[in-house]
């Protein structure tokens, strides 16, 4: 538990049982105002969002309830049947879990209090879950897919009738992502086993509080909302950017340039946290770093594709400080702190104020001394980002993404977890969703479909009705149809779905593909795997690796070395911009005296800009077009990030095709888009044909988004999730694969069928609408063409502008995915033919 | 000949491959047709395998014997074969013919009407579907060709074959591009699977050993309009 140096005064109405106040008195502490605020609230009846930085004693405070009942219960008597569990307590992370087990046992013991606390994980052996069971603890500590998972079972009710608190950690990050829904799901749940419940959220700042407080508590009424604690930040963090000796690069995102200077940083701290956005960037500073590390400082690779065993050493050895440096992603983002970090540096962008805030937090755990961060950007648009960012967290905003309504994906996976537990009437358990507040909105005739889809699969070809997984029988009620469909369940619940992985199995050089090989290193994605040939090598887990070849589900590698490595890239890990932060990026361009702040190379690079081109007004688009080479050029800076440029881009293109301006490609990163076509579209622009206006018309977000999507691989990807999560397909476990590509159904096959038979099929709407605000960000584009509508100021020029440098350095970097899949085949073929001749053929004739 | 005209415009060279002597069109439908013998040959329809799954609790859509009939009425359409050979697995299960909804039944007659039709048996469909009109045979040899669901592992010139369900993989400028395609050495010829929910099994798996003349092999990989013919020597495993 963190340190409780801070005194605060005494709160006389509230009863603090005597071996707490002893306790507290022992350590030379006492309890900060925000916990005994907290406790008053709870013993009052009332649920409690706690806000407060990293460090103010947040976990403590949201045990302080539970904790204090728990020591005035009368002790249980010898042969009394065991109670159920008292307090839950949820984190998206099971190492979160696994560290209060250990951080809250300390205090508990300390005070000598007759509580017991466990944890349940996906790891928790079978013998100790059916003995929780039996003999629940008074505090289990859990995930929400347990969570998900003891609903289900159908002594769930008599399991949690003694319920009192649900402590929800780290709240911020659970509600906005598909395990949220199936959280509040849960908690709907639980609330109607025991309507009494009151449920403390802890949570990092975030922009609209009102969200979450609505979210810990039944929405019925509607609008209903827990009391609220904020904990103003500690003391100001010492955030600076690197002013470089070196020149900074205008695209890419290595960071390569600053090595030198991050290398003097990490020699002038005791322990330094370097974070970067994407596991392949950790990979490349990781191993960049190393080659500068002349002096060998201990300095560890820590993020998610590596395998469990190495992480935990990392971590171990980070918590004993034997490492000067550890090179990390979000894996490390969450609340697990460990350690003494005195400097965080920030590799590439921040992408999100938040994000950032909660990332210095990291560094020196302790409220009142000032953390102390450096930022790095990688290119010249993310310097801009830096010093916004760096403006936001000083200033104290805070943006998180908004909350969305609940998916029906997720639903359906609770509508058929609650029948495994028990029959259930559609009535009560419409109003029992309804009361989460994701699910707030939802209409009934929606509800019904869900229910339709989990009975028979929801078809209008109703083919299924003997098959159906739940029933509505006489009484009414709606009930599994037999025990096989529970098993099911249980082995598919929870809505993260990973791209399909190998595991990366180191063998000794020369071994080739035989011999039965050493440690598995971690996993890396299929795709990435599949473009490797044998006699690559690629980057992973901070070595150079030797691709030998895939053997079943493994990845076979040994020690590589040499020139042309290659760093595997990663579908996830990518953040785009945040709408706060574009906002403020756009203004400082707007504004040459903030230009001030930025470093010299960069503000020239501003001036210049202004004198070649021009600068937009901060809510203005800016849209360049020039040519170059025998091709036309047009240079969009929206601001609004990857997702939303890549949607624009794609519709920008259709309609230039339909304008016959002959485009050929486009390109996106977060600030801006570059698409170039054969036709001059300044020509276009002027003769009205299509203007600038028309071409950026909101209207493209309908029909040509419609036709587009259809087709996309996006969407593709987005039913896949959405089907495993519905459990309409099963999960993909390790080793099935072996059973062979040809015996499973793909869901991309099935998404075909249901496509051109059943478009309107609940499933592909709830794919639509993830695709829509995931994926492709429409929401933000949207917002974008409705700002820009009358400002658009287009910019004609004879050559390439400062500012379109940086996309154009992107092009041949990034491919468009589109049709280009026939014309790889076609070169393969043609590749064919070139190098063996027209094939020998039998006799055309009689043909044609 | 009868073959329709139209059709056979629009075939490339690269479409026609010899087997055993014997010209056939590869469709890039996935599709066989043999010119002189009128003959055309599927494989692997897996019908109703929708209500197959779901009868195990996956829910699937029971859209995929409509969506595979579709698709044989168009090439039965554009060919108007005088014999047909479904390859084995025609159903996937051997309740199949049985749970197909009525007016599958209908349609799927309607096709096989003034055709020969054969059902060739297969590990899924061992028994001749219920209530269907066509005959049903565990091989069959005509001219030098033979067809069977299963390829043997004896050489067998001239053999047609399915069951494995081929595709192929290649990686060109660091993309990979997996299709379903036919797989023969001259020789042998194996199928791709016709049903709208059939996988597919990359034709270096193990599962293949021996089956093909390594030198010669070629995998016509299936594309939108067109076959592409891809050595053996170009394509990878996975």
């Amino acid at each position: 538990m963190t340190e409780q140096p801070r005194l605060a005064e005494q709160n006389a109405s509230v009863a603090l049982p005597e071996p707490f106040v002893r306790w507290f008195g022992e350590k030379g502490w006492s309890p900060r105002a925000h916990q005994i605020e907290l406790l008053a609230r709870a013993q009052a009846g009332q649920s409690v969002l706690l806000i407060a930085p990293t460090g103010a004693g947040k976990t403590l405070a949201g045990f302080m309830p539970s904790l204090t009942e728990l020591a005035n219960r009368p002790r249980r008597k010898p042969g009394q049947a065991h109670g159920g569990i008292h307090t839950l307590y949820i984190s998206p992370l099971k190492a979160l879990a696994v560290d209060i087990e250990r951080n809250l046992g300390k205090p508990v013991e300390e005070i000598g209090l007759p509580v017991t606390i466990e944890t349940r994980t996906g790891d928790t052996p079978s013998h100790k879950r059916q003995r929780q069971k039996l003999a629940p603890p008074d505090i289990l500590l859990t995930t929400p897919e347990q969570l998900a998972l003891l609903i289900a079972a159908p002594d769930a009710r008599r399991f949690f009738e003694d319920l009192r608190y649900v402590v929800l950690d780290e709240l911020h990050s659970l509600v906005i992502s598909k395990r949220g829904h199936l959280l509040a799901l849960g908690l709907a749940r639980l609330r109607a086993y025991v309507p009494g419940l009151q449920t403390i959220g802890l949570s990092a700042t975030v922009a609209e509080p009102d969200e979450l407080r609505r979210w810990l508590v039944g929405q019925n009424p509607a609008g209903e909302m827990a009391g609220l604690i904020t904990v103003s930040g500690g003391a100001r963090p010492d955030i600076s950017i690197l002013d470089s000796r070196e020149r900074v690069p205008w695209s890419g995102h290595s960071a390569r340039y600053a090595i030198p200077e991050i290398y003097e940083a990490i020699q002038k701290h005791r322990m330094t946290l370097l974070f970067v956005n994407t596991r392949s960037q950790a990979e490349m500073l990781f191993q960049e770093l190393w080659r500068a590390n002349e002096d060998s400082l201990p300095i560890a690779l820590h993020h998610g594709s590596l395998d469990v065993g190495q992480r935990r050493r990392v971590e171990k050895a980070m918590a004993d400080n034997a490492l000067r440096a550890i090179v990390a992603t979000s894996t490390l983002d969450l609340g697990i702190d460990w350690g003494d970090v005195d400097l965080v540096v920030h590799v590439g962008a921040p992408k999100g104020a938040s994000r950032l805030a909660q990332r210095i937090g990291r560094a020196n755990h302790r409220m009142d001394e000032p953390s102390k961060a450096i930022l790095i950007p990688a290119n010249r648009f993310e310097v801009l980002e830096c010093r916004a960012a760096l403006d936001a967290n000083y200033l104290g905003a805070q943006d998180t993404p908004p909350l969305i309504n609940g998916a029906l994906d997720v639903l359906s996976q609770h509508v058929l977890g609650v029948a495994c537990g028990a029959p259930f009437d559609a009535d009560q358990l419409f109003e029992e969703v309804r009361s989460a507040a994701p699910y707030a909105g939802l209409e009934r005739r929606t509800f019904d479909r869900v229910v339709d889809f989990v009975a028979t699969g929801g078809y209008a070809l109703k083919n299924y009705e003997r098959y159906a997984r739940i029933r509505q029988t006489r009484d009414g009620l709606w009930r599994v149809s037999n025990p096989r469909v529970a098993q099911q369940y249980r082995l598919n619940v929870g809505t993260i779905v990973e791209m399909p992985e190998l595991n990366v199995r180191y063998v000794r050089q020369g071994r080739g593909m035989v011999g039965r090989g050493g440690p598995v290193l971690g996993k890396i994605e299929e795709y990435f795997a599949e473009t490797l040939r044998p006699g690559d090598n690629f980057l992973f887990a901070g070595k150079v690796l030797h691709f030998e070849g895939i053997r079943e589900n493994e990845c076979v590698v040994s020690n590589g070395a040499g020139a042309n490595i290659i760093v595997p890239s990663y579908a996830g890990g990518k953040f785009p911009l945040s709408t706060y932060l574009a906002e403020q990026v756009r203004g400082m361009l707007a504004d040459s005296d903030r230009w001030q702040a930025l470093p010299e190379q960069v503000a020239d690079w501003l001036r210049l800009q202004k004198e070649k081109s021009v600068l937009p007004k901060r809510g203005d688009l800016l849209v360049e077009t020039f040519p170059r080479g025998n091709r036309h050029y047009m240079v969009a800076y929206p601001f609004e990030g990857r997702l939303a440029h890549q949607t624009l881009g794609m519709l920008l293109t259709r309609r230039l095709e339909r304008a016959n301006a002959r485009p050929l490609g486009f390109v996106a990163t977060d600030y801006s888009l570059a698409v170039w076509a054969l036709d001059d579209m300044a020509a276009l622009f002027k003769a009205k044909k299509p203007s600038l206006g028309q071409l950026f018309d909101e209207d493209m977000l309908g029909d040509d988004l419609e036709a587009w999507l259809n087709d996309s691989w996006m969407l593709k990807r987005t039913f896949r999730t959405c089907a495993v999560i519905a459990g309409l397909i099963e999960k993909r476990f390790p080793g099935q694969e072996k059973s062979g590509r040809q015996v499973t159904v793909s869901a991309d096959l099935i998404y075909d069928v249901l496509r051109s038979h059943e478009p309107d099929h609940i499933l592909l709407q709830a794919t639509r609408t993830d695709a829509s605000a995931g994926l492709l960000d429409v929401s933000r584009l949207a917002e974008m063409l409705s700002r820009v509508r009358g400002r658009i100021m287009h910019k004609h020029l004879d050559q390439i502008s400062p500012l379109a440098l940086p996309v154009m350095l992107e092009i041949g970097r990034e491919s468009v995915n589109g049709g280009a899949n026939e014309s790889l085949l076609m070169e393969a073929a043609d590749l064919v033919e070139e190098a063996m001749g027209p094939r020998a053929k039998p006799d055309q004739e009689g043909l044609t | 000949m009868n073959f329709s005209l139209a059709r056979a415009t629009l075939i490339a060279e690269a479409d026609v491959v010899g087997i055993a002597g014997e010209r056939a069109i590869c469709d890039p439908r996935g599709v066989l047709y043999f010119p002189d013998l009128r003959l055309l040959a599927v494989s692997d329809l897996h019908l109703e395998k929708g209500s197959s799954f779901a009868r195990r609790g996956a829910l699937i859509p029971p859209y995929d014997t409509a969506a595979t009939l579709l698709r044989l009425q168009a090439v039965i359409a554009d060919y108007q074969p005088a014999i047909v050979i479904s390859l084995g697995d025609s159903f996937h299960d051997g309740g199949g013919a049985e749970r197909m909804h009525q007016s599958f039944r209908e349609r799927l007659e309607a096709l096989m009407a003034g055709r020969d039709w054969f059902w060739v048996a297969g590990n899924h469909d061992p028994e001749a579907p219920a209530d269907l009109p066509g005959e049903t045979v565990r091989e069959l040899a005509i001219g030098s060709l033979l067809f069977r669901h299963e390829p043997s592992k004896a050489r067998t010139e001239g053999e047609v074959a399915g069951h494995l369900h081929p595709c192929a993989r290649i990686v060109q400028r660091g993309r990979s591009v997996r299709r379903r395609c036919f797989a023969g050495d001259g020789g042998r010829m194996i199928m791709p699977a016709f049903g709208a929910y059939t996988g597919s099994l990359n034709v270096l798996d193990r599962a293949y050993a021996g089956l093909f003349r390594r030198e010669t092999l070629m995998a016509y990989m299936l594309g939108a309009e067109r076959i592409f013919a891809i050595s053996g020597s170009m394509l990878r495993p996975g």
